[in-house]
């Protein structure tokens, strides 16, 4: 009776309870098996090693694919957060024909099937004997992760009081002066934090990579062919488990930005806590 | 004060969309006047603030800022500067980069330049608080620094857009005085913008009231108060009984007056405004404290009437009374300052009431 | 004549704009195209044809990956939607301090490699998999499930996880806009927790239910890893096969056809939920 009477006033927390842990299951494996002795990805676990850690240093071409992927992750960064802050102030600022089609059109990649955007660009960019490489993955990746770039600086966009710039104006500054003075400033961490999430989007991005890539992989084309050999399994845990850490890392930091983008546009704290508060 | 104009507005339109905002404004402001935009929401006194900061364009009709057009020319190349509604201080930058902002274009060395920004901080009294940010400011403080930031560009016009709406009732009324004395001591024009008719009174040399992109009256303070053009002005600068009269010409432009709820009275030539049409004369109108209410036996006035208490308003220093004359159907309503020793008249008594020739508008049909 | 502002915004817009013509609208239309020619061992033949789409319609093999495709993700959103619900539920009403950190605790997993994660629920579910030798450890089977791996259900479970938080921010941010005091209203006027719950909780968080689904929905259509590594032979969606046409089979322009012939069938799929919801949000009083 008395767990019945628990259970019915927390049926919510329980489930909720459940629910994370279903979420973290396999996420909780990575490190297990990262650290785990034996090479077969199985338990009973045997042993406490490093040793996976020690092959990821010694592989070259996880090297190459690391590189490239870092590559592949700080161009589309930068592109696609400068097209998404042009794309967010026009929505955000100025009324002009056709802008929810427009806008519409933009974020479209959003809910398009990836497979569909990265067979398009396959057929494009073969139509016009353009050969596959680090390139090809950077525009299709700028293209997915533009909208992304756009919903976060919208919000940016959104806080900032129009007056500011009007004030700026009526003091005598011109309309570029304006945007480095005071709009830039203010939406810099809006900006930082675009920067980090379309890095962290395009870091793990596989199906358009996988179409797109030449001789040059990115690093989850890398892992894709390495998860068919069992003796490689160990180490791509391992490399699994350095990629969680330095996600987990981004997105504190992408949270940080944001937070001192409310304070900085002298928004209501508790309108926009944060996690880490 | 000169007379001078500073600002010529002439036919200025301006629609947005099939909303016409402005329907062709003709205005002419002093050279250090302190003007005031009086009217409700949406009448189109902040479009036309707006439009002489250079943020709106007229559709049609030109702003010309001292004898120059403004056609064309953006925010940033004129001569005015605005306080906005909600100051608008820049979050990221420290009181003295607010106030110097405008600086960072002149030609002056960097000591100059502090100069500029301490003097005009010392202006609105906030020496010493140049170095803090702008969040830890109040409200009224927010509102010094926007002003300072302002008058630090030395503008022929300072443009205020409802710049004390946001702030408590104690302290607007403060700033109203202060903001009043500062323009006075600086003398530069500053162009109000409020829906505050009490704000306008005690702030302003002259007044523009606007009604639906229209400017229905523009007159002094005092005028603007006692001699209201129509109905719809007087009852939107305070108060006002209306009461339905007839007129009639007699011996040496005295005007005899025929107030069926009130009785007859004779109105003196010097009191009946220039250009009176007498035959159009329909109704009359009376601020409240142009009524008295006879307490005493012995109390007397000009002309009297009676009637009954129908209810009483309580406001601390005054009392409003709403009294149903004998001769009337519809309540006149009565203010009389509360005195030591008397005690508030309740509803149902019987009151004798006077009044005189010399507080009555007359108003056409 | 357009205003200046029109003017400013569409200079401002047309960077990303001519961005996505260049980089979707051509490649979509590209694809349109390559749909109607036909492929000629190494070369295109250019001739306009429907054989393409006949093959898709009416191929036995094209009609049954595609009509699992749909089955399946119909299920995953479904489940996934469901799921989902209580959930964010828990987040907008039970939790009051450090929401921020239940969301943050929420999305973390889903910032782990894709296919890792993918990768590891074949390890959770396999045979000698995590989840296996747990129940057998305990006793509670004689000996492993198998109906786990390598098939539908695989596919369900891993979908729903991977779409998870997808699907409880959209619930979660329509739950959060609904003012508290209609609740309060609700059960001033005689409701109790479960009428209030279908007369007003649910009506409003509907908008975020339907955003949820759409979300869900679309991109499982196109997912072609998570059946590959734990769909087995009777788990593959028509997504692998376009792969493969566009890959090993070297017959671009069915993979075209297929494309655009799932693309349109989960447009027209999302249309008539979007009607739907809209409908339903019309009718609540």
């Amino acid at each position: 009776m008395r767990f019945m009477r628990i259970f019915s006033r927390n049926w919510l927390l329980i489930y909720a309870s459940l629910y994370v842990f279903f979420l973290y299951a396999p996420v909780v494996l990575l490190p297990l098996f990262a650290f785990n002795a034996s090479s077969i990805i199985a338990f009973p676990l045997t042993g406490f090693t490093t040793e996976w850690f020690s092959v990821l240093l010694e592989t070259k071409a996880l090297h190459r694919a690391v590189q490239n992927s870092l590559v592949v992750g700080l161009i589309t960064a930068v592109i696609s957060t400068i097209l998404g802050t042009c794309a967010a102030r026009a929505m955000i600022r100025f009324g002009f024909p056709f802008k929810r089609g427009i806008v519409g059109f933009i974020m479209l990649p959003l809910v398009l099937p990836e497979i569909i955007v990265a067979v398009a660009l396959l057929v494009l960019l073969m139509q016009l004997g353009f050969p596959l490489s680090i390139w090809s993955v950077i525009g299709g990746h700028v293209l997915i992760c533009v909208p992304f770039s756009v919903a976060i600086l919208s919000s940016a966009f959104q806080g900032l009081d129009k007056n500011l710039e009007e004030a700026s104006m009526d003091l005598g500054e011109t309309g570029w002066g304006t945007f480095w003075r005071i709009i830039f400033p203010l939406i810099l961490p809006g900006v930082i934090s675009s920067l980090l999430i379309t890095f962290t989007i395009s870091l793990d991005e596989f199906i358009i990579a996988f179409f797109l890539t030449g001789t040059e992989v990115t690093l989850p084309v890398y892992i894709w062919s390495q998860l068919r050999f069992p003796a490689k399994l160990p180490s791509v845990m391992a490399l699994g488990t350095i990629l969680l850490a330095m996600s987990v890392l981004l997105l504190i930091l992408g949270e940080w930005f944001r937070r001192r983008s409310a304070k900085r546009q002298g928004l209501d704290a508790s309108s926009t806590r944060g996690f880490m508060q | 004060m000169t007379e001078q104009s500073i600002i010529d507005i002439r036919g200025v339109h301006k629609s947005f969309g099939r909303v016409e905002a402005l329907k062709g404004i003709d205005l002419t402001i002093r050279e250090g006047e302190f003007f005031s935009l009086l009217g409700p929401s949406g009448c189109g006194k902040t479009t036309l603030l707006r439009m002489i900061a250079g943020f709106d364009e007229p559709t049609s009709g030109v702003v010309m800022i001292g004898g120059q057009s403004m056609a064309g020319i953006p925010a940033n190349k004129r001569p005015t500067n605005m306080v906005f509604q909600s100051y608008a201080i820049f979050p990221h930058l420290s009181v003295s980069d607010n106030v110097g902002y405008g600086l960072a274009k002149k030609k002056m060395s960097r000591a100059e330049k502090a100069e500029e920004v301490n003097n005009a901080l010392a202006m609105v009294d906030l020496e010493g608080y140049g170095e803090r940010s702008a969040h830890e400011l109040s409200g009224g403080q927010r509102q010094r620094v926007a002003l300072a930031r302002a008058l630090v560009m030395k503008p022929r016009v300072v443009l205020l857009d409802e710049p004390l709406s946001a702030l408590d009732k104690k302290l607007r009324e403060q700033m109203q005085v202060e903001l009043r004395a500062l323009q006075q001591s600086v003398g530069i024009t500053f162009i109000l913008v409020t829906h505050d008719q009490e704000e306008a009174l005690i702030m302003s040399d002259r007044i523009a009231v606007l009604f639906e992109g229209e400017i229905a009256q523009l007159d002094s303070p005092q005028r603007l108060y006692r001699q209201p053009i129509n109905q719809r002005v007087a009852s939107f600068i305070g108060v006002m009984n209306f009461l339905e009269a007839t007129a009639e010409a007699s011996s040496g432009g005295d005007l005899s007056l025929t107030i069926p709820a009130l009785g007859s009275v004779s109105m003196h030539a010097a009191q009946v405004p220039e250009g009176t049409d007498v035959a159009a004369i329909a109704q009359i109108g009376m601020r409240p404290e142009m009524l008295t209410i006879l307490f005493d036996e012995t109390d007397k006035a000009a002309c009297e009437s009676t009637g009954e208490v129908v209810g009483t308003s309580y406001y601390g220093d005054m009392t409003y009374y709403s009294v149903k004359l004998s001769k009337a159907e519809q309540p006149v309503t009565v203010s009389m300052r509360n005195t030591a020793g008397r005690s508030i008249v309740p509803p149902g008594t019987a009151v004798r009431l006077g009044w005189g020739a010399d507080s009555i508008v007359l108003f056409p049909s | 004549m357009l205003s200046r502002e029109g003017r400013q915004g569409l200079t401002l817009i047309s960077p990303p704009l001519l961005y996505a013509l260049l980089m979707l609208a051509a490649p979509l239309a590209m694809v349109v195209t390559f749909s109607f020619w036909s492929q000629n061992y190494l070369d295109l033949d250019t001739t306009i044809t429907l054989k393409n789409y006949r093959d898709a319609w009416t191929k036995p093999i094209y009609r049954v990956l595609i009509m699992r495709s749909l089955n399946i993700s119909i299920m995953v959103t479904i489940v996934t939607v469901l799921l989902a619900f209580p959930m964010a539920y828990f987040l907008s009403f039970r939790v009051k301090r450090h929401k921020a950190l239940w969301l943050f605790l929420i999305t973390i997993p889903f910032w782990t490699s894709y296919l890792l994660r993918v990768f590891l629920w074949k390890v959770i579910l396999g045979y000698n998999g995590v989840l296996n030798s747990a129940l057998m450890g305990l006793g509670l089977i004689d000996e492993p499930m198998t109906f786990i791996l390598y098939n539908v259900n695989a596919v369900v479970i891993t979908l729903a996880h991977a779409w998870a938080p997808f699907a409880i921010l959209p619930i979660f941010v329509a739950l959060e806009r609904i003012d508290r005091s209609l609740l309060e209203a609700a059960e001033d006027l005689g409701d109790g927790p479960v009428r209030r719950f279908f007369r007003v909780t649910l009506p409003l968080a509907m908008p975020g239910v339907m955003a949820a689904t759409l979300i869900v929905l679309i991109p499982t259509v196109g997912d072609f890893i998570t059946p590959k590594l734990v769909g087995g032979r009777e788990g593959l969606m028509i997504s692998n096969m376009i792969q493969i046409q566009f890959g090993k089979a070297n017959n671009a322009p069915l993979g075209a056809a297929l494309a655009i012939t799932s693309m349109v069938i989960v447009a027209s799929i999302s249309l008539v939920i979007y009607m739907a919801g809209r409908w339903f949000r019309g009718r609540t009083p």
